[in-house]
């Protein structure tokens, strides 16, 4: 176990290093590309692409850049340094550690949603196959799958929020809210609740899928058989026995979906004006501000990596036979 | 929409299913085209496809017959007096036209085109690379399958908006970027399954037949193993088309899919949101269209998926039998 | 080994074939903890024209043997010589030339062939592999083998599916014969097959091997089909050759106990004596060939073992008394008449099972 585990770390480890160099590249030494260029803005004089080269080191050989951008991302402390937002000067750390909570606040609220409302939906339309339960979950499931978050959200905002509004019934709060919850629990989560549907229906889609699927096999299996000869009623057989066997595919998808929310809801942050990693990764993408770029890209990474590690280890926890593979 | 969910479908398909007794020389592909002429939801999905691609193939035409242009603004009286936008019903514009006065009808069967392409060809390459690179990773296996898996595993896990719009704002947003990042992002849903698969085929004993007859290895990819796989590939690849289609309207939605003023569903809307809600048909017109389309792709999906289940095949032979002869 | 056997013509010479598949493990770098001896040591001779049955219980290592022979696997040392060539060390790409000359029929009907391509494309492929023949050429010639092999021609376009065992069995001759190979190996060609149609291929393979003059190494679990068809027997324990000899000679005064073992326990037709051999019932499983028992690889379940026994290894060799080609590998061979039956213990099974055992 532990050798499974130390494994999958540096797996992990060189996952991580593998993006962190083609962002650096990608950045600072693709072909053509002049960093001190874009990071000067419009008024361009030698003599502010000179100081920039200086300052930033961009005029050193690529290997010695590489090496010192290499250096400054490993997590110690005193070292460890995302650099400067080009735009308001402050470390991209302090911006990182703004935006996290809302990553966190949508991702735990929604994870809620989506694995109730998923799995749920899912045990219905197993437990009955080809009835009218499961035929109203595959609809469920294709028009989650077949839905863009964006349109989602956007049909959300305009039922919800607009027509309501105008009525005059205005129960839902207009993008760009966020109250933190340390502030106010409650107005946290009536400024959230939208953003919620939206990421939890969609999500909840795979899970219903998943559920689904798994039941059905696990529910052929002989020892369900054995257990329904035994006479344990249907409930008992499906919550108790049956489903927990089948939960191993939800974890693991689990685990890799919450990471990718909390490492920044891309588009349902910038439906819902929520300053989370998602918008200032795209409002940083939109004035060329790499260092919050590159901050996010690398903080999305390392949740997504964490996660695929964790999930890795509680899957091999489940079922021992995946550590022998 | 997650390309995990086309995998969780997928992984449904078997590989292998047993031929019809007595249906002479039918391909498996001839077998469920006969099996999805008799499947309602089939049939509506392929219409709606239909005539979607009518709609692309046609857009031309409807911009002579209506004499707007995709991207002309204001021609034949395009906004009212004050300057507002027509709604649906006006004169000459049938689904009326944006705060620029173009026709949002010919707008539309131009977005058409856009998505189709994307969806078509970004599935197209993704097939082609993914069904390679799982043939070699699966079929090799070691050191080789080491690092295809392991490239495929990251690939898939990766918040790939995320790492789709830090390459769209590199190297400038166009079509042939645009596909080739959704290629890129997808082929590792196909080469999962395919390489799945042929480590499961190559211990059948008829690759060892065909190494005896003194098949080569390309051969034996090919000839032997492929067509075993064409099942889950066929139904991967329909599943992938409308991951595609919505892949591409988020990143044009976000700015950095198909650059204006060229029309695609997914910048229309961002157009759309950028006026606000009071005119709903800048919105609802393009989001009609994206749903359909990836609807009608989910839905063909799943039933050509039933059609290749050997589970459902159970079920046809024993109606068939019920019928009289 | 000790050749005392008149030769005849040899086909295919074997020479201390050994085959280990290697136990792996590790994180990063796998290293080799162990390895499965499958093959041994094997010495066989194959003679033009005549057929060897090759007999031992499941996991003995018959068909990584079969798999040896024809350079479906690498060698882990050993020689290997056919027709006048060598082939141990051929890379698979070398061997190519050489798959014309020695085909494979294999145990499993519906595994053997591609369920995705049509009967015509199966039997012709090892024609379309070598350049043989192309379009309409392939074609008649493909539909004249399946005449031979008794199939309807007409089916040329048909998918194996919508075959039964037996004929999808004769598909698979009609393939191996394509290529008018010298030697054909056939893993266990009838033991998927009901015993009706069992008998049916075993005569197809008969006639065959008077019409095209093939040669056959035959691999059966059922003594009574080896001794049917083969002209020379082999009998395999543990990854090792343990008895050699006419069929005629083999079934009648068997010499190894092992064999002595597998004979009472199947009912064999004895052309010559009808004698009634006492149930020799033996103990214990089968040894792991992962790590197999020291000196005679029996000794843990023999009836006569000797303290020798366990410390060294008996050589294949013809004992007194015996023809030249009878070659049997025991310090303490079973004389004719002596009975081994009270010897030990009689609790288990494993021979009892080996006839009934499925096919594996
Ligand atoms: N590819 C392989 N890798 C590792 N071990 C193997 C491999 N193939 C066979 N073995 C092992 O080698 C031994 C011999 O197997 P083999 O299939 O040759 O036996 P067999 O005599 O043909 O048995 P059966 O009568 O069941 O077909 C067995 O212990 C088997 O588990
Ligand atoms: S050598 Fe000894 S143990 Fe081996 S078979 Fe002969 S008598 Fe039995
Ligand atoms: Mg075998």
């Amino acid at each position: 176990m532990t050798r499974f585990l130390i494994r999958r770390i540096i797996l992990g480890l060189v996952t991580l290093w593998v993006i962190i160099t083609l962002v650096f590249i990608l950045y600072y030494a693709r072909p053509g590309v002049d960093p001190a260029r874009e990071l000067a803005g419009r008024a361009v004089t030698p003599a502010l692409l000179a100081n920039i080269n200086k300052a930033y080191g961009f005029n050193l050989p690529v290997y010695v850049q590489y090496w010192n951008y290499l250096k400054r991302l490993v997590p110690i402390p005193g070292q460890f340094n995302l650099g400067i937002s080009n735009n308001n000067h402050l470390p991209v750390t302090t911006i990182i550690a703004q935006a996290v909570p809302i990553d966190i606040s949508l991702a735990v609220g929604s994870a809620v949603i989506w694995m109730v409302l998923g799995i749920s939906v899912g045990v219905l339309a197993a437990r009955r196959p080809r009835s009218l339960w499961d035929r109203g979950a595959t609809v469920f499931v294709l028009t989650g799958v077949s839905m863009p978050t964006f349109i989602l959200g956007l049909l959300l905002l305009y039922v919800l929020y607009y027509l309501l509004t105008i009525h005059g019934i205005a129960i839902f709060p207009k993008p760009g809210s966020y109250t933190p919850i340390t502030t106010n629990p409650l107005e946290w989560a009536h400024d959230l609740i939208l953003p919620w549907i939206t990421l939890a229906l969609i999500t909840a889609a795979t899970y219903s899928r998943l559920t689904r699927s798994s039941l059905l096999e696990v529910l052929g299996e002989d020892y369900i058989r054995t257990a329904r000869a035994k006479g344990l009623s249907e409930r008992r057989v499906v919550y108790r026995h049956a489903l927990r066997s089948s939960l191993t595919p939800i974890v693991t998808q689990f685990g890799i979906d919450l990471a990718t929310v909390l490492g920044g809801a891309i588009i349902t942050e910038s439906i819902f004006g929520l300053p989370g990693l998602g918008l200032a990764v795209v409002q940083a993408i939109e004035v060329q501000n790499l260092p919050v770029v590159i901050g996010i890209v690398l903080v999305a990474s390392f949740f997504v990596v964490a996660a695929n590690i964790v999930v890795d280890a509680l899957y091999a926890v489940l079922d021992p036979r995946v550590r022998v593979s | 929409m997650s390309l995990s969910t086309v995998d969780a479908a997928a992984t449904a398909v078997p590989p292998e299913e047993p031929a019809v007794k007595g249906i002479e020389g039918r391909t498996p592909l001839q077998l469920v085209v006969q099996r999805l002429r008799t499947d309602r939801v089939a049939i509506i999905s392929v219409v709606v496809i239909v005539l979607i691609i009518a709609l692309a193939i046609g857009a031309p035409l409807i911009a002579a017959i209506t004499g707007h242009g995709p991207t002309d603004t204001n021609v034949d009286n395009g906004t009212d007096a004050n300057g507002q936008p027509l709604p649906p019903g006006s004169a000459g514009y049938l689904l009326g036209t944006d705060n620029l006065g173009r026709d949002i009808l010919v707008r539309i069967a131009y977005g058409a085109r856009v998505s189709l392409i994307v969806g078509v060809v970004a599935t197209a390459i993704a097939t082609i690379v993914g069904v390679v690179v799982g043939l070699f990773a699966g079929y090799y296996g070691g050191w080789l399958d080491s690092i295809l898996a392991r490239i495929m595993d990251v690939v898939l896990s990766f918040p790939y908006v995320l790492f789709a719009i830090v390459l769209v704002s590199v190297f400038g947003s166009s079509l042939p970027l645009t596909i080739l990042v959704i290629a890129f992002f997808s082929f590792a849903a196909i080469g999962r399954i395919v390489r799945g698969q042929a480590l499961s085929q190559r211990e059948k004993e008829y690759v060892e037949a065909a190494h005896s007859l003194g098949a080569g290895n390309m051969r034996i990819m090919f000839v032997d193993i492929l067509p075993n796989l064409v099942a889950p590939v066929i139904v991967l690849a329909t599943l992938l088309i409308p991951t595609a289609i919505i892949f591409e309207a988020t990143l044009s939605f976000l700015g950095l899919g198909i650059a204006l003023p060229t029309p695609s569903w997914g910048n229309m809307l961002s157009d759309a949101e950028g006026v606000g809600f009071q005119a709903w048909w800048f919105y609802i017109f393009p989001m009609i269209f994206l749903l359909l389309t990836t609807l009608a792709f989910n839905l063909l999906g799943d039933a050509v998926r039933d059609a290749l289940d050997p589970r459902t095949e159970r079920i046809f032979a024993a109606r068939r039998k019920k019928k009289p002869a | 080994m000790p050749d005392t056997a008149v030769d005849g013509d040899v086909l295919l010479n074997a020479d201390e074939i050994v085959k280990h598949f290697p136990i792996k493990e590790g994180i990063f770098f796998k290293h080799q903890v162990g390895s499965v001896k499958a093959v041994d040591g094997v010495s066989l001779k194959v003679r033009r024209g005549e057929t060897l049955g090759l007999v031992g219980e499941t996991g003995c290592g018959k068909s990584t043997l079969a798999r040896c022979i024809t350079r479906l696997f690498p060698l882990t040392s050993g020689h290997l010589t056919f027709d006048g060539a060598d082939l141990s060390k051929l890379s698979r790409s070398q061997m190519r030339p050489y798959r014309r000359g020695m085909q494979m029929i294999f145990q499993d009907p519906y595994g053997s062939l591609n369920s995705r391509r049509r009967v015509g494309s199966i039997i012709g492929d090892p024609l379309a592999i070598h350049n043989i023949a192309s379009g309409d050429e392939r074609k008649k010639r493909v539909q004249g083998l399946m005449e031979v092999v008794g199939l309807n021609p007409e089916h040329y376009n048909r998918f194996p599916a919508e075959f039964s065992g037996g004929q999808r069995q004769r598909i698979g001759v009609a393939r191996a014969l394509a290529l008018h190979p010298k030697l054909i190996v056939c893993d266990e060609p009838v033991s998927a097959l009901d015993v009706s149609i069992q008998a049916q291929i075993i005569n197809l393979l008969e006639d065959l091997q008077g019409e095209f003059g093939l040669t056959y190494v035959f691999i059966a679990h059922d003594l009574a089909v080896v001794q049917h068809v083969s002209d020379r027997v082999a009998v395999m324990y543990l990854g090792k050759i343990v008895e050699v000899a006419d069929v005629k000679d083999l079934y009648s005064t068997p010499r190894h106990p092992y064999t002595n073992a597998l004979l009472s326990a199947s009912v064999v037709a004895d052309p010559d004596k009808a004698r009634v051999r006492d149930r020799i019932i033996l103990t214990g499983d089968v040894p792991s060939p992962i790590n197999p028992p020291s000196g005679c690889r029996f000794h843990t379940r023999c009836p006569k073992a000797q303290a020798i026994c366990s410390t060294e290894e008996p050589l294949l060799q013809t004992a007194a008394g015996d023809p030249a080609g009878h070659m049997t590998a025991c310090h303490f061979p079973v004389a004719e008449g002596e009975k081994l039956a009270s010897g030990k213990a009689t609790i288990l099974h494993a021979v009892e099972g080996f006839l009934a055992e499925a096919p594996s």
